[in-house]
């Protein structure tokens, strides 16, 4: 058994769902010849041929459009967004097309779209994008996020057996990162959607995050550890819709503090939710302000000081933290 | 076709273009009576299309009709009880009072639910018909959108998509003179949207919107190109929105002489001449269907006036299927109550959209 990276995985769960089931194909731009933007589907074409591995025009609409069509017929189509960014181009299709179907007709919606998101990449204002909010708004679409390959893999399978249009996200940053790759199970197995997981376990303060500030906020703990003498606890949410309250609760009851960090800029995103959630329901517990870092309310910007100034890293995790714990 | 069995498929047509035109007109009355909420969007002069792209296609098609294609609804075995509950807003319609107007379907009878941004529908359509060819069938996928809608980026990246594909999806433009208010100089700079077609290389013809027979014709070659393998096709049926865009508009931007040219072709009573100068269509003869028509229109109405209204209690319900086998639709077992989507798994019921078996319609 080989270690093998967040992308491979990726690659690994289409590929082993695209086996076991005939209703899974996959569409989108560059993915079939050229095996995908990333190559997450190399040699997929060469395996399942181009019925099932479709080259399709540069048609955002088209691809999750037709994705919607094949869903109502039963099969499981997964549409792939070359960068997350385009996504915006098919909006329609997934809020009013898909998001609304089983709701108002009855027929499920069996359908993943996915596609690289995330920043860190110098990849500017059209290909850093994290558009989790928008969906994390609109209900009818499950949101997920994985931060590691075994993760990555599971919440993929999940999302391709699940019967309702799932947004899978992928952080493009993580794609190959060598410290994530990981040794994968054998067997076949699924991350359920909708089921956070504590990666750190601390009595101090609970810091929720998802996909790539993930490993951010690891690296804060740990130095808040060793300088501060602080045990964080860092909860990774992995699915954002559904939200796994229970697990996000049942910490924040144990540490009384909560830090919020995500990628995605401040104003009405995830962590705005989270923070309502826990004012209304855990007012008795908190002994100190929710707490959140996230990127400023603008759009991502391209030249390497800016992205750097941009981002949430562990610098500002560390002091913001810091504030919260001498409340 | 036998003469006889030509006479019968005339006069279902006939039928089916007066029971458009009824259930409309009584629409109206409902929405004139405050009973209808929303928005009401009729098709009156539209019939000839409508009806008459329908009767084209056979069983395992599948139509994505749009907010004026009652008569397509109708023809595939959409049940006129559903449509008035619908429009009554009842806790029973398909939508369970969720959403309103024709926005209803049933994959396993092959009517997919339109949703308001018109243009939409055609990927989706063109989704439906990627999965037909997948399966090496040859059914088609129908698929229709006004003269507005041609100018949305969907109806573009679908006929695209659709001819690289080789789909096989039959697109109807129902161009009628007017989007809401619009009129065609301001949404197009072509002489026909038939010649949209030639853009994205698949054949395509303007016809006679209110002449049926010349609507199944050319939607019947279509057809015919898009069975046989070959993609997708297109036909422009010219017709007129004789009435407003909804029953709320008067649509004094109209000019009064272009609405009368086309009432005097409506396209019901030019079938009726036609019917009549062929002796098919006695006065007596005429009477029956009247009466059917009536019959059928009185019980939708009394159906979906006596069905109860939604329970406020499950407002936030819904939202997501549950988990289990999904079958593929139009394989034999897909209806086996095992799978998810056999079922109207929201109330654990058969799908409400259709009428019985019985009346739905089997082409001749
Ligand atoms: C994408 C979109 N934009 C705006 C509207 C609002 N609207 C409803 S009907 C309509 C005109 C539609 O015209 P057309 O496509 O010609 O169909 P018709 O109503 O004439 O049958 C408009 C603008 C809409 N439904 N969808
Ligand atoms: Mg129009």
């Amino acid at each position: 058994m080989t270690a093998v990276t967040y992308l491979e995985a990726i690659s690994q769960a289409i590929r082993e769902e695209m086996r076991r089931d005939e209703s899974v194909f996959l569409l989108g731009e560059d993915v079939g010849t050229y095996g995908g933007a990333f190559k997450v589907s190399a040699g997929f074409l060469e395996e399942f041929g181009p019925e099932r591995v479709i080259d399709t025009p540069m048609s955002e609409t088209a691809i999750i459009g037709s994705a919607v069509g094949a869903a109502l017929m039963g099969m499981r189509p997964i549409a792939e967004m070359q960068y997350i960014d385009f996504i915006t181009c098919g909006f329609d299709q997934i809020v009013n097309m898909a998001c609304k179907m089983y709701w108002r007709s009855g027929i499920p919606l069996p359908l993943v779209i996915r596609g690289p998101a995330g920043g860190g990449t110098h990849g500017g204002p059209f290909h850093s994008a994290s558009p989790e909010a928008w969906f994390f708004h609109t209900p009818g679409i499950k949101v997920v996020m994985p931060a590691t390959a075994y993760d990555a893999k599971g919440l993929l399978k999940a999302a391709i057996r699940d019967n309702n249009p799932v947004l899978y996200l992928e952080h493009k940053l993580l794609y190959r990162l060598p410290e994530l790759r990981e040794e994968l199970p054998s067997e076949d197995y699924i991350v359920p959607l909708g089921k956070a997981i504590i990666r750190r376990h601390g009595r101090h303060m609970t810091m929720l995050t998802y996909g790539a500030m993930v490993h951010q906020c690891l690296k804060a703990a740990e130095q808040l550890a060793t300088e501060d003498g602080l045990a964080v606890e860092v909860v990774d949410l992995r699915s954002l819709t559904p939200l796994d309250r229970e697990t996000i609760k049942e910490s924040v009851k144990r540490t009384n503090k909560v830090l919020i960090v995500h990628e995605d800029t401040l104003t009405g995103g995830v962590g705005a939710e989270l923070a309502a959630l826990l004012a209304e329901e855990l007012f008795d517990y908190l002994d100190g302000p929710i707490m959140r870092v996230a990127a400023p309310d603008a759009p991502y910007p391209y030249a390497p000081p800016l992205e750097m100034a941009y981002l949430p890293g562990v610098e500002r995790i560390v002091a913001v933290a810091r504030q919260l714990a001498a409340y | 076709m036998s003469e006889a069995e030509r006479a019968d498929l005339l006069l279902q047509i006939y039928y089916y273009m007066r029971l458009t035109r009824a259930m409309e007109d009584r629409t109206r009355t409902l929405f004139l009576q405050g009973r209808i909420v929303g928005g009401v969007y009729t098709a009156q002069g539209h019939e000839a299309t409508t009806v008459g792209a329908a009767m084209t296609l056979r069983d395992g098609d599948c139509i994505v009709p749009q907010h004026r294609d009652l008569g397509m609804h109708l023809v595939r075995g959409v049940s006129p009880r559903a449509v008035m509950c619908q429009w009554l807003a009842r806790g029973n319609a398909p939508t369970l009072g969720r959403d309103g107007q024709l926005h209803i379907g049933d994959m396993h009878h092959g009517v997919v639910p339109m949703i308001s941004m018109l243009g939409e529908s055609l990927p989706v359509a063109c989704g439906v018909a990627l999965v037909m060819k997948m399966r090496r069938r040859s059914t088609v996928v129908l698929a229709s959108c006004g003269d507005g809608a041609t100018s949305t980026g969907a109806f573009h990246e679908a006929l695209n998509f659709a001819s690289v594909q080789r789909l096989p999806v039959v697109f109807v433009i129902e161009n009628n003179g007017y989007a809401y208010s619009t009129p065609t100089v301001k949404q197009f700079a072509i002489e026909q949207l038939a010649q949209r077609a030639l853009a994205y290389g698949m054949p395509g013809e303007s016809v006679d919107g209110n002449d049926v027979l010349a609507v199944m014709e050319a939607v019947g070659r279509a057809v015919a190109h898009a069975r046989s393998g070959q993609g997708p096709a297109l036909v422009e049926c010219r017709t007129f929105r004789v009435r407003g865009h909804s029953e709320a508009d008067k649509a004094d931007y109209v000019p009064p002489a272009l609405r009368q040219e086309w009432l005097a072709r409506d396209p019901i009573r030019r079938f009726e001449e036609y019917l009549t100068a062929q002796g098919l269509l006695s006065a007596e003869r005429r009477r029956e269907i009247e009466a059917r028509v009536r019959s059928v229109v009185d019980d939708a109405v009394a159906f979906a006036e006596a069905s109860p209204p939604p329970d406020p209690a499950t407002v936030a319900d819904y939202v997501f299927a549950p988990d289990g086998p999904i079958a593929i639709v139009g394989e034999p077992d897909a209806t086996d109550p095992r799978y998810v989507n056999a079922l109207d798994t929201r109330t654990g019921r058969p799908f409400c959209t259709m009428s019985q078996v019985e009346e739905a319609v089997t082409q001749l």
